[in-house]
């Protein structure tokens, strides 16, 4: 091991790829060359696939609908997770330790025994349908994620930080959005990429709280799938635009992406 | 940290707590609701006490599925928590390489997970996947969509090409953050390769660890779009996790009692195992 | 034990070094001999810790030989070297005992455990852990957990030399002296050579019988703390020991005798400067400066108190000239004039002092 170092990692990529070229491979084949023939690269290269995503707007649309609730979900749960995780790093309060705890048992609610609960309620106060309930319901296990992310890089923050900053006069808002949100960028960066992550992976709720309008990318291939029986190459090409966004991401973050990833506690 | 008694932090905690309790109260009660009164449709509900729990804990279907579910996140936790720790102990820890490593195995995470399903079902089709033709070609029989072998096969690899990243990932983290000094001074003093690993990055990866393991006991144990994608349960119940066989009951039989009461059993497994494996781990540093 | 010779040594970092700035420690040869105990001394930057990395074997020189009792070591491994180091940080196994961690470097070499058992408690004992012994390794204190580290040097009784990297940065100001005079102690008992490494001069002063002074990635004295004081061979050292530094003083040299600011000043090398370097300056600790009659006349700009004397701060025309007076004594009031003793009075040639 000592002496190929990037053996193994390598091997573990190739097994990563494999799958993902599999995917690309048949979004570029036709129909026929899919069913007809077992072949390692397409023969017939067509773009028709990624034409039709792009030109038909039950397609595309899936796409706006997915990004719009994702940006709305990271929005509001890094907005709200901001101060209460400032209150957790830097104050005891009474409830403090319950209140976080039971933010994370919230983490560990099965999507599936809330997906029917959650379209009675959201049907209940008229957002059924619409990229706000998806973005409100993903809140659930983002927000105790994003406050969870955001306690460990303000704990790394020194309490100095701030009583100095007040005896330089700075009023605390002044202070909070004019010092301590630029020191926690990272932290911030790391936390926004997580909620875009697990809003944008997830599916069993988004598919329960919408039906046309709101219809996230990923309800939109299941349902054609079911419908349209074996148009795989057209599956295959909307599911590689589905690993676009996360790739864009993921390199934004790149330098914090092993950090963010222990939450910020090492 | 020492931290002040303030309990105007509440005011700060306030809208966070709004929000989840929307989301996770309301439905909470919906489902505890539903699970001790009995309903004949029209809106019309009768008291049915705990009914349905004893319906659903005496259940064989039941039994059957969360068996399949303990055996099934017990199998991907023993392969992905080992294999994860040999990956990120095998990481080189710098150079311009390391960030697209990085990047690359991120990738699978950030897949939402249907196509996850979606690119699996066609990568292990016996006839136009590669994978399925591989396996087939080495003369071994393989139908993930007839034989349960195969199924489970699919679905276990599936989940450790899905995760194993995120272990990988949380390890390196703690990997980097050991200080040089520490290999120095095991140098100095003539560890082995061995000593290294036990006594200076095991314990500095304990608190890594133990959060690599609690999520992924937790999210393999609500595994739901991934499986259904790929076999559907099938073939028969053979992939029918807890996730699975609760949509079925809920949304397909329509039979809220039971649903209610199967997910608040369900629920409070995975709490008492988060908190059994927490308690477990952090015993040490108690201490 | 060993005597340590480095021949011709240069390290750079970076791949291929074309330019001066490329070396972080530039063609030196040195040597160190058994038993003593040194100190590397130095700013931050400077290439001490290096020097020190390359001695344990943690480094590999770019260029040159490192001998061991003048067996050729450059190739050798850290274990293989026997030798032990202290670092900045101090370095426990957390997972285990105070014991297990004195134990580890004894066991790891396959040492019976009669003899581990009986080295583990008589450093124990030296170091004064004998009461934490069964404890978990985690639970000490900063300055604890260095002992621990200094135990793990000193457990095993055959290593060459012990290696200092600043190991007291995180220790608390008032312990700080009580493991400096440890050291020292222990340093007396076991006769072992060690290696110091400090930006901090009293600590380098009070523990090492020759300091080694760098600058930028080179050696610029090394010596006794009594020469160092005496006789600063470069203005640097002048400057980085004592307190306040030396008083450097722009000059010429005329017919072997120096000239400051038109005033004749008696220096004890003056007449061998040879006249050909660019700048010549004057050295002259505060502590060889004082009042007279006649002399170098100037005005009194601040004095300040420091306990046992007052530092007096004078200017002659734009320069600035400090002095100690004992406490007590009486300061001339307005005009004065100084002198300086002609014995411990340099000429400095670019840096360097003329001999």
């Amino acid at each position: 091991m000592k002496r190929v170092p990037w053996l193994v990692p390598t091997l573990y990529i190739l097994f990563l790829l494999l799958p993902i070229y599999w995917l690309i491979n048949m979004s570029f084949k036709t129909t026929n060359e899919i069913l007809g023939s077992f072949t390692l690269w397409p023969r017939n290269f067509t773009l028709d696939n990624y034409v039709k995503i792009f030109t038909d707007p039950t397609w595309y649309n899936g796409y706006i609908n997915s990004i719009t609730y994702v940006l709305i979900n990271m929005v509001l749960s890094i907005v709200v997770a901001l101060p209460a995780a400032y209150a957790f790093s830097r104050y005891r309060f009474l409830g403090d330790k319950h209140l976080f705890f039971w933010l994370l048992t919230n983490r560990m609610a099965p999507a599936a025994v809330f997906a029917l609960p959650f379209l009675q309620l959201y049907s209940a106060v008229g957002l059924f349908d619409t990229p706000i309930a998806v973005a409100l319901a993903h809140t659930l296990f983002n927000i105790p994620l994003a406050v969870w992310i955001l306690e460990g890089f303000m704990s790394g923050v020194p309490k100095e930080l701030d009583e100095t900053a007040y005896v330089d006069g700075y009023s605390f808002w002044g202070f909070f959005f004019k010092i301590f949100v630029p020191t926690i960028a990272a932290g911030i960066g790391v936390a926004a990429f997580f909620c875009f992550m697990f809003s944008w992976v997830e599916l069993l709720l988004a598919k329960t709280l919408t039906s046309v309008a709101a219809k996230p990318i990923a309800a939109t291939m299941t349902r054609t799938a079911s419908t349209s029986g074996y148009e795989l190459g057209l599956l295959a090409a909307a599911g590689t635009l589905t690993i676009v966004p996360g790739a864009i991401v993921i390199y934004f973050v790149r330098n914090y992406i092993a950090k963010g990833f222990a939450l910020g506690r090492v | 940290m020492n931290k002040t008694v303030n309990q105007k932090a509440w005011f700060f905690v306030l809208p966070v707590v709004l929000l989840v309790a929307f989301n996770a109260i309301i439905p909470l009660m919906t489902v505890v609701n539903f699970s001790v009164q009995e309903t004949f449709g029209d809106n019309m509900f009768f008291w049915a006490g705990v009914r349905w729990f004893e319906q659903v804990l005496q259940s064989e279907r039941f039994h059957a599925a969360l068996g399949r579910q303990i055996l099934f996140t017990a199998i991907v936790l023993l392969i992905e928590i080992p294999l994860g720790l040999a990956i990120a102990l095998t990481m080189p820890r710098k150079g311009p390489w390391v960030s697209v490593c990085l990047v690359l195995m991120a990738l699978p995470l950030l897949i939402p997970w249907n196509v996850v399903g979606a690119m699996w079902n066609i990568f292990a089709l016996p006839d136009i996947g590669l994978l399925g033709r591989l396996i087939n070609g080495l003369g071994i029989e393989y139908n993930y969509t007839r034989q349960i072998f195969s199924a489970w096969f699919t679905m276990v690899l599936m989940d450790v090409w899905h995760w194993t990243s995120l272990v990988v990932l949380l390890c390196y983290a703690g990997l980097v953050s050991i200080p040089d000094a520490y290999y120095q001074a095991a140098k100095v003093d003539g560890a082995r390769p061995w000593a290294v690993f036990r006594y200076i990055q095991l314990p500095k990866l304990k608190y890594v660890l133990t959060i690599a393991i609690l999520l992924r006991f937790m999210d393999s144990f609500m595994i739901y779009t991934e499986a259904v994608v790929l076999t559907g349960g099938g073939p028969g119940n053979a992939t029918t996790f807890l996730s699975i066989d609760l949509q079925k009951i809920a949304l397909g039989q329509f039979d809220l009692g039971p649903a209610g009461a199967m997910s608040i059993i369900y629920f409070l497994i995975i709490l008492f195992f988060s908190w059994l494996f927490y308690t477990l781990m952090m015993k040490d540093e108690a201490r | 034990m060993a005597k340590i010779t480095l021949q011709d040594i240069r390290h750079a970092y970076g791949p291929d070094p074309q330019r001066e700035e490329d070396w972080a420690l530039k063609k030196l040869t040195l040597e160190l001999k058994d038993g003593g105990a040194y100190a590397l001394l130095g700013p931050s930057g400077c290439g001490k810790t290096t020097l020190l990395n390359l001695i344990s074997g943690l480094l590999a020189p770019t260029e040159g030989r490192i001998l061991f009792d003048g067996t050729d070591i450059t190739d050798a491994s850290p274990e293989q070297r026997n030798i032990a180091q202290v670092f900045q940080f101090p370095v426990i196994y957390d997972t285990m005992t105070v014991y297990s961690n004195l134990a580890f470097p004894l066991r790891n070499r396959g040492i019976g455990e009669k003899e581990v058992d009986a080295r583990v408690r008589e450093i124990a004992h030296m170091l004064e852990l004998d009461a934490t012994l069964m404890k978990r390794a985690s639970g000490l204190t900063a300055d604890g957990k260095q002992k621990i580290s200094l135990g793990r040097g000193l457990v095993r009784s055959d290593v060459n030399v012990i290696m200092f990297d600043e190991p007291l940065t995180v220790i608390d100001p008032h312990l700080k002296w009580v493991l400096r005079s440890k050291l020292k102690e222990l340093h007396h008992r076991i006769r072992r050579t060690m290696i110091y490494v400090t930006h901090d001069q009293t600590e380098a002063l009070t523990f090492a019988e020759q300091v080694v002074v760098m600058k930028d990635g080179q050696i610029v004295q090394i010596g006794t703390p009594i020469e160092l004081f005496e006789r600063p061979q470069h203005t640097f050292v002048g400057h980085f020991i004592g307190s306040p530094g030396m008083n450097v003083l722009p000059c010429e040299v005329k017919g072997g005798k120096a000239i400051f600011a038109g005033n004749h000043v008696p220096a004890f090398n003056a007449a061998a400067y040879k006249g050909n370097g660019k700048t010549l300056e004057l050295g002259v600790r505060p502590e060889f400066v004082r009042f007279a009659g006649e002399g170098i006349p100037v005005d009194i700009v601040k004095v300040a108190d420091a306990g046992r004397y007052r530092i007096v701060e004078t200017r002659h025309q734009a320069h600035s000239i400090k002095l100690l007076v004992a406490e007590g004594a009486e300061l001339p009031s307005g005009q004065a004039r100084l002198h300086f003793d002609a014995d411990h009075t340099q000429i400095y040639e670019d840096g360097w002092m003329v001999s």
